[in-house]
């Protein structure tokens, strides 16, 4: 094999390893160029390694949101292209998986009929469904409360709800809006071992999207820091943690540098947010 | 116990003032309460009056299915499509608080004297807050409901079925309890003119020959059947709020 030859078969490895591909990617809301039009987002580079933990941390209205809309196929980008295991992404592609901000479990279901939900619209069968749904309401710590309705159960309890029902979907990509945004700071850190727990398992590559530097510098493998609107990466930021980690890490030395660093990039463009309004 | 007391209390209230308002008009105008319940166990025996009641029930419950699947579906389609629910809710609200009795001779002319004209005008009464009910219910809907059924692959109907349905189904049965006493009394303002048969009719032949007890003994027993249904769709609401 040629030298020219082994730099392919690299090339279309690391095409491979590339799960997840935005380029060029812009979001503007109303007609571009008219005076109510709202330039939310971009442009955006990224790729996300198949399996990494990605978090994206930026100030208040900086387009985060948008940015996991056009990941998720519910927003169009303006321009750019964003693929998805190397498809282009039009409408909501099959493998990956949202967990919202807001409660979005169904209050008039139990907690198992949630996290089944979206396998009995897919047509999958009952002795599946069952298996997945117990796996997964174990996993989650909600064995308990598997007949219970979410109006029975704690914020926390129904954030984790909703991340089983998700993770029944067994999605290659796990797509986080603030989850646990609503929580106090002692759940939101267990919430964060329990979300490094279901990364390790499922193996899925994973976009968090907080306000919490703490939350992005212990659990993400990278840190994207974005601009204030419209809102592009100022700067990608490696942890360089090991697989095997938990929030105890809190008090490694380097969890300090990280946040610390994070901080140092977002506090000019969170002074910009708090000027602009 | 206690829940029993406080209807028992207010019913014997509405009789004693009843009775008092009996003798207070002199007797001929409004009969009394015993005299309107023996009035209505003779009806109750008669031929003619179940030929009468049945009618009036056929054209109420064909008004309630038809008003309340059409109701819900309009629903619905306005308020998953935010353009048609903006321009259609002020001609529904406006249409809603017209006297809608002045447009019965146009609904006579379209159905003619049957029994569809009947239903016809019931369906228009009981309709409109169920449309409305079940729209504003979409509008106010926590839009992640929505974005989590569009993340889990749903299709738009299955959507609308099993995310969209169950989640507004508190409102839309507060709305169907106000379209079914609706629809009743729309059919029953159809029925007392241009008919030969039904209660409505009954009432207004009643009048006609001065039979007051007659006329009083049907608005017992109608408002006895509107209780009764408001309580059975109140007690659905709470089963589903639980």
């Amino acid at each position: 094999m040629t030298v020219a030859a082994l730099a392919e078969v690299a090339d279309v490895s690391a095409v491979e390893d590339r799960h997840v591909r935005l380029a060029g990617v812009t979001r503007v809301f109303g007609r571009p160029g008219t005076p109510k039009s709202v330039h939310a987002l971009g442009p955006i580079d990224l790729d996300l390694r198949r399996g990494e933990f990605f978090s994206v941390v930026g100030p208040s209205g900086c387009g985060k949101s948008t940015l996991l809309d056009v990941l998720a196929g519910l927003s169009k980008p303006t321009e750019g292209t964003a693929e998805f295991e190397g498809r282009p992404i039009d409408g909501v592609p099959a493998g990956v998986g949202v967990v919202f901000q807001e409660d979005a479990s169904f209050p008039w279901l139990t907690v198992a009929d949630n996290v089944a939900f979206g396998l009995r619209r897919a047509g999958v069968d009952a002795a599946e469904i069952a298996r997945r749904v117990d796996y997964a309401v174990g996993f989650m710590g909600l064995k308990a409360f598997a007949g219970a309705y979410p109006a029975q159960l704690s914020g926390g309890m129904r954030q984790r709800v909703c991340i089983a029902r998700t993770l029944v979907m067994q999605p290659r990509l796990i797509l986080l809006d603030e989850p646990f945004g609503a929580l106090d700071q002692q759940t939101r850190l267990l919430m964060g071992d329990e979300l490094l727990r279901l990364w390790r398992e499922t193996s899925a590559t994973v976009l968090l999207i907080t306000h919490a530097l703490d939350e992005a510098a212990m659990l993400s493998d990278r840190v994207g820091v974005m601009s204030a609107r419209p809102g592009v990466f100022i700067d990608v930021v490696e942890t360089g943690w090991e697989v095997e980690r938990d929030s105890r890490i809190v008090s490694h030395h380097r969890f300090g540098d990280i946040t610390g660093r994070l901080w140092e990039k977002l506090r000019t463009e969170s002074l910009k947010h708090l000027r602009d309004g | 116990m206690k829940s029993v007391l406080g209807p028992a209390a207010v019913l014997a209230v509405l009789l004693l003032a009843w009775e008092v308002l009996h003798l207070a008009v002199a007797n001929t105008g409004l009969p009394s309460p015993l005299a309107t319940l023996m009035q209505l166990v003779v009806l109750l025996g008669e031929a003619e009056f179940w030929a009468h009641a049945s009618q009036t029930a056929q054209a109420f419950a064909a008004a309630v299915v038809l008003s309340t699947v059409g109701g819900i579906a309009l629903g619905i389609l306005l308020g998953m499509n935010r353009t048609a629910g903006t321009v259609s809710e002020p001609i529904l609200v406006n249409l809603y608080s017209l006297p809608k009795v002045t447009l019965y001779p146009v609904v006579l002319l379209i159905f003619g004297l049957g029994i569809s004209a009947r239903i016809a005008f019931g369906i228009m009464h009981g309709m409109i807050p169920l449309t409305l009910f079940t729209m504003n219910a979409i509008l106010q809907m926590k839009p992640v409901y929505r974005r989590s059924a569009a993340v889990m692959g749903l299709t738009p109907w299955q959507t609308s079925v099993s995310v969209v349905l169950p989640a507004i189904l508190p409102e839309v049965i507060t709305g169907a309890r106000l379209g079914v006493s609706l629809c009743l009394l729309g059919v029953l303002i159809g029925e007392m003119f241009a008919s030969r048969n039904g209660l409505g009719y009954m009432v207004m032949h009643a009048m006609e020959r001065g039979d007051m007890p007659t006329v009083l003994a049907v608005a017992l027993l109608l408002a006895i059947v509107a209780l009764l249904v408001n309580a059975a769709l109140l007690a659905l609401d709470r089963a589903w709020r639980h």
